[in-house]
């Protein structure tokens, strides 16, 4: 039994790390919680039921030639990824980058993010209506039992991608230039331009990175449970954004040990105590560490100068 | 006289509003919506003194509201209604009218409690983190009453109408409506003369610059208890008043969605000002019973709305500016402490 749990929490964290990613990404430059993230997940994995509808020949325009489900899956994953960026970049062009051109208070950007995702949330619900669409199968699912614990492939799937994304991201942020200019700009952004960074490009970038990780974790959250509805970005959202802080936000190890943390607790506390107590059980037990660490587990406390 | 004159005014404003609802020149529905707005002022001007006047982020404080709510309600159907839980009244309905202010002063203080519960770890942390801690402050209430099944968990707690029957059958008034006023004004007052204090000086200055402040001897960790304190024991007295006026209430009506509202009328009206809180508590909440027929587009607009207004005005209504900075003629009428 505990190995079943420890594999259904690895699948769960993992959603929670690819979203708490985004969040951490985003803060660690512009310093800013991007409140609208967990709807940019919500529209993630829309635009990929659109996209898996319309590969599947469910609607009237129909492509020429079939495609078997598993190639389905992956041309799924890619248009969504880009269109769901386009999506981020669209939102920090529009309603981020004008107000950080005027130099307003950080607070005001916040406020900014959270409406956005309030207009995301509220105009998917008024144009596409609240009833629940469920997802198309894809990938068939095929069940595996060794020694007594049961997995999907789907699970396998998801919990090796988000390493292979962690493994990336990290790569991306601590080996390349453009994952330098990042920390570059979250340490200092006025000396930044001075050494020729173009900041507005590198933010571009950043906003890429998370929302087409949101993206993914959209299409995989509604491959593994295949209900969408308006709200499913909300909560998943806030809670992600818990686990980037526990995990020290603006890193990204952070953000995956956060996002396994929470995905292990709500677990286990799920399993244990009757499942209305997994809330409160979870959200008290970060509350400890984050009183035990203020910084989170990986975060610095940085020295303010005077 | 004319330094009166606003709380003249005031009064004048309430007892015509109340005469007006007693003999049925307003409809039920035009009198709810007054008493949400002075609700609503009561939780903007209170979430102001964090998120404005302190500059910290406090996103939870629709979980403050919900203590306040609670313990409120609980207090009210244990005295004065026989109910399975609880058993007979223990005090005579009719005595409802003199208690009932005292059940929301005590719901105001378990708030507060929780509020100052909260301030704690806040002691050592800032910004960022303490929004997660309030966040998660949210999630925690919301949860243990959706668990604490005595109260009706996650189904909800009725039975204030009872309560609110029986203060009209001894004297027929719209008490809830009365009390609304009086803690809207008591409210306005206390935060008002809060913030032109000591302590309102020494929270503007935490927001400025915490260490400079410290160093200027000013004790950063009393000023963010009592602030958080004062914030979260008016948002439980705006809750008690909220349950009194719904007549039923469930952990659903305190949510995330209920701190962004009130959020969203902070910056609506401008961080650090009071009138803006007040302006903006009014024409949120009219523009809200305005939009209703337009119902989910409704909330596709407003948050628009604010989007543009952040754009071209990031400073709210007001801004950091009162009034009576804006009119300096209306110094003469309202007394202005500052100086």
């Amino acid at each position: 039994m505990f190995f079943q749990h420890f594999l259904n929490a690895l699948q769960w964290g993992s959603f929670y790390a690819l979203i708490a990613l985004g969040y951490t990404l985003v803060y660690g430059v512009l310093l800013l919680i991007n409140f609208a993230h967990g709807d940019i997940f919500m529209v993630g994995a829309y635009i990929a039921f659109f996209i898996a509808s319309f590969l599947l020949g469910s609607y009237s325009l129909q492509l020429p030639f079939a495609m078997d489900g598993n190639t389905i899956f992956v041309i799924t994953i890619v248009i969504t990824m880009v269109v769901t960026s386009c999506v981020g970049v669209t939102i920090e062009r529009v309603a981020y980058r004008p107000l950080r051109k005027k130099g307003a208070g950080r607070l005001y950007v916040v406020i900014t993010a959270l409406m956005c995702g309030l207009v995301l949330e509220n105009g998917n619900l008024a144009l596409l209506g609240a009833s629940r669409k469920s997802f198309p199968e894809l990938i068939e699912k095929s069940i595996y039992t060794i020694g007594g614990i049961t997995f999907t492939n789907v699970k396998i799937l998801v919990i090796v991608t988000t390493i292979i994304v962690f493994i990336l991201l990290e790569t991306i942020v601590r080996k390349t230039k453009l994952g330098m200019a990042m920390r570059a700009i979250s340490y200092d952004s006025v000396a930044v331009l001075l050494m020729g960074i173009p900041l507005d490009v590198v933010i571009v970038f950043t906003f890429i990175l998370g929302s087409s990780m949101a993206a993914l974790a959209g299409v995989l959250f509604v491959t593994a449970y295949p209900v969408l509805e308006p709200y499913m970005g909300a909560m998943v959202g806030w809670k992600a954004f818990i686990a980037a802080v526990v995990g020290g936000i603006g890193e990204i190890r952070g953000a995956f040990v956060g996002g396994f943390i929470l995905g292990f607790v709500e677990i286990y506390v799920a399993a244990v105590f009757p499942s209305t107590l997994r809330d409160l059980i979870a959200f008290a037990i970060l509350l400890l560490l984050l009183s035990l660490k203020p910084t989170g587990i990986f975060g610095i406390a940085r020295a303010q100068k005077i | 006289m004319k330094r009166y004159l606003s709380t003249i005014l005031y009064t004048l404003l309430s007892i015509v509003v109340i005469a007006a609802a007693r003999f049925g020149l307003i409809n039920p529905y035009e009198q709810i919506v007054i008493m949400f707005i002075g609700i609503n002022i009561i939780l903007c001007s209170s979430l102001n003194l964090i998120n404005g006047y302190m500059g910290e982020f406090s996103c939870g404080h629709a979980g403050f509201m919900a203590v306040g709510a609670y313990v409120t309600s609980i207090l009210n159907i244990w005295f004065f209604t026989s109910s399975p839980v609880f058993g007979g009244p223990l005090f005579s309905p009719g005595s409802a009218i003199f208690i009932f202010p005292l059940t929301l002063i005590a719901g105001g203080a378990a708030a507060a409690l929780a509020g100052m519960l909260v301030a704690i770890p806040s002691v050592r942390t800032r910004g960022d983190y303490l929004a997660i801690i309030t966040l998660a402050v949210n999630y925690i209430v919301k949860s243990s009453i959706e668990n604490i099944q005595v109260i009706g968990g996650a189904r909800g707690f009725m039975g204030m109408g009872k309560v609110v029957d029986s203060m009209t059958s001894a004297i027929n008034l719209p008490w809830v409506m009365i009390w609304i006023f009086v803690f809207t004004a008591t409210c306005i007052w206390i935060l008002n003369h809060f913030v032109n204090s000591t302590y309102g000086k020494g929270i503007i200055a935490v927001r400025d610059d915490e260490i400079a402040a410290e160093i200027m001897s000013v004790n950063t960790n009393r000023m963010k208890m009592v602030a958080f304190t004062l914030s979260s024991g008016l948002a439980g007295i705006a809750g008690g008043l909220f349950a009194h006026v719904l007549g039923y209430i469930n952990p659903g009506s305190f949510t995330i969605m209920k701190s962004t509202e009130i959020m969203v009328m902070v910056y609506l009206g401008g961080m650090g000002s009071l009138s803006g809180s007040v302006l903006s508590a009014v024409s949120f909440t009219l523009l809200m019973e305005i939009l209703r027929p337009l119902q989910v587009y409704k909330w596709v607009l407003i948050p628009l709305l604010l989007i543009i207004l952040m754009l071209y005005r990031p400073e709210g209504i007001m801004g950091n500016r009162e009034l009576t900075d804006v009119f300096p003629k209306l110094r003469r009428f309202f007394p202005s402490r500052e100086l």
